[in-house]
């Protein structure tokens, strides 16, 4: 009792925190529950009659054509960006860790951040610039070349192409921070060893950086994973129109035209529910996952 | 001899990429400024734009300026970066500092209560209906108050505060400080470099949100830069033909871009140094 009085400074500062977590997150999850119910914005959640059956709108949803869509579309972009997005950071990390000229290494590391400040509107904009039909860099060059314009951002066989390729670009140098700090984790030493025993810098890539950085790795992949159902909704929203959406349209570019412009309420928070439930056991299982290979989880 | 001739190669090869890195990271954006500068004459005559314009003409960036669009939406935005950051950052403190004091009766169960929410959320829907409730709809608050906490931000504070010496706290406390005043003189200065980082990523959100508006935010008066801009670049052909007698379209949607990446990369460099250290806590603790 003494420390609780001792700590009441404490919980007065942890007010408002604890305060808006109950407010912004606990009550939406209490809101899931018109996903079971035939809401109706006039009655509010508590009035809206049930649905029935109260798995109605769930039913609706997985036996309508766009599950299947929505969901391979999710899960495929998703992995396109887990698996081509990290290869390009380590090697970046690699690099700037192997540049022994200290300006060029900063030089480097300054630009390559700065695209993450971006917003995806920004790197639309610029997408824009070199890939628009009409006016784009890459398309003026075809043209000269005496090709055809293509519509990079308009085509169902390149817009994920634009996806992925955009993404690189953004977080190329801010994913290379992470493991650019676990390298330096690693004992000097080693160094120092393998090159008396005469190895060559791309032998210690090979078998010191490498396994060095392997955990932090294994643990970043497996997490990413855990995110996989999101496939990075803010982008592909800014990114995508009506001709791109039988490759673009994910689970969450569907719940909100669903939801927020057709007011289908109901089906939009049983999908949505659908996606969050599937995100949570992926995280907690690949977090299971990461402990087992020794990366610690993340709790 | 061999090995020292394959040592340089190596380090040529790498510099060289590193080089190629640079120039892709940053060409995208020059690209985007001197498209905004180039007169429509100069776009004409040499069929399109140039990376180094043969001409430079601040047209676009008067005509977007002088607009009544793009100023407004300059002004949300920057209320959202001021205002919001501010919030942000008074609540990130509040929370962060007693959740990283060990003596805290009940921790876990606060911290419990919050690393949850990372793993499971109501959704974009019942989360709308909630505001909606509040009455917040339509109010600068729904771009700032629903997002104000970033969860990982939070968290990565709190790791911080734990590793400041406690020896420091116990000083404090014999000298008769209570816990506010240990917040204000002894914890923010020593962690400033960590608050500006997390400021910076607030602040960085504050300027390039748009979600919040789209969902929140019907009201054209209160739309954000990014709301705005995005619109211009959508812009269809029939408007396309009606501007095109002053200024070509993509002149005028480069310049947009420009001045709203602007703040955040003339911003950013200052506090690079900063962020990369508290990144670095981030990254190895988180």
């Amino acid at each position: 009792m003494n420390r609780l009085l001792k700590n009441k400074m404490y919980y007065l500062m942890l007010f408002p925190v604890i305060a808006w977590f109950i407010v912004f997150k606990y009550v939406p999850m209490y809101g899931v529950i018109i996903a079971f119910k035939d809401f109706n914005i006039m009655d509010g959640i508590l009035k809206s009659a049930w649905a029935d059956p109260w798995y109605g709108h769930f039913e609706v949803f997985f036996k309508s054509p766009y599950f299947s869509q929505l969901l391979g579309n999710t899960l495929i972009i998703s992995l396109y960006k887990i698996v081509l997005g990290t290869i390009p950071s380590i090697i970046l990390a690699i690099l700037l860790y192997e540049s022994r000229t200290t300006w060029l290494k900063r030089w480097v590391q300054t630009l390559s951040y700065m695209p993450h400040f971006l917003s995806w509107v920004i790197v639309f904009g610029i997408a824009l610039a070199f890939f628009s039909e009409t006016n784009g860099l890459a398309n003026r060059w075809i043209t000269e070349g005496g090709g055809t314009a293509i519509p990079f951002l308009n085509s169902t066989e390149w817009f994920r192409t634009m996806l992925v390729s955009t993404d690189i670009w953004k977080d190329l140098g801010w994913g290379a921070i992470v493991y650019l700090a676990a390298m330096s984790g690693i004992d000097a030493s080693l160094y120092e060893a393998a090159r008396i025993d005469g190895a060559s810098r791309l032998r210690c890539i090979w078998h010191i950086t490498l396994p060095g950085i392997s955990t932090v790795v294994m643990l970043l992949l497996i997490l990413k994973v855990g995110s996989v159902m999101d496939a990075g909704f803010d982008q592909i929203f800014i990114f995508y129109n009506v001709r791109v959406y039988s490759v673009g349209d994910i689970i969450d570019t569907w719940v909100y035209r669903t939801g927020l412009e057709q007011l289908n309420f109901s089906l939009a928070a049983a999908v949505g529910l659908f996606k969050s439930v599937i995100g949570m056991i992926l995280v907690i299982l690949t977090n299971q996952l990461s402990k087992k290979f020794g990366g610690g989880g993340i709790w | 001899m061999v090995t020292m001739r394959g040592e340089r190669t190596f380090s040529v090869v790498v510099n060289l990429i590193l080089i190629i890195v640079g120039i892709i990271s940053i060409f995208p954006i020059l690209y985007v400024v001197s498209m905004s500068l180039t007169p429509y004459g100069e776009v004409v005559k040499n069929g399109g734009f140039l990376i180094i314009p043969r001409a430079i003409s601040f047209d676009a960036y008067i005509h977007l300026l002088k607009g009544n669009e793009l100023p407004r939406a300059m002004g949300v935005s920057v209320f959202l970066a001021v205002i919001g950051t501010a919030i942000s950052l008074l609540l990130n403190l509040l929370g962060a500092f007693p959740l990283s004091r060990k003596d805290l009766q009940g921790r876990t169960v606060f911290l419990f209560l919050i690393v949850f929410t990372m793993l499971f959320g109501g959704g974009m829907i019942p989360t709308y209906l909630l505001v909606k409730s509040l009455g917040m709809l339509d109010t600068v608050w729904a771009m700032i108050i629903p997002g104000a906490v970033a969860t990982f931000n939070l968290l990565i504070m709190k790791t911080f505060f734990e590793g400041l010496p406690e020896e420091l706290f116990e000083a404090a406390r014999i000298d008769g400080a209570g816990e506010l005043k240990v917040l204000v003189t002894l914890v923010i200065p020593l962690s400033l470099p960590s608050m500006l980082t997390i400021g910076l990523f607030y602040m960085v959100g504050y300027w390039n949100s748009f979600f919040a508006a789209l969902y929140y935010v019907t009201n054209p008066n209160l739309y954000p830069l990014q709301i705005v801009l995005r619109k211009m670049l959508m812009m269809s052909t029939s408007l396309e033909s009606v501007m095109e007698q002053t200024l070509p379209t993509p002149t005028l949607q480069m310049a947009a871009v420009v001045l709203a990446s602007a703040p955040m990369l003339i911003i950013y460099p200052f506090i690079q140094k900063h962020f990369t250290k508290g990144m670095l806590i981030g990254a190895i603790k988180g």
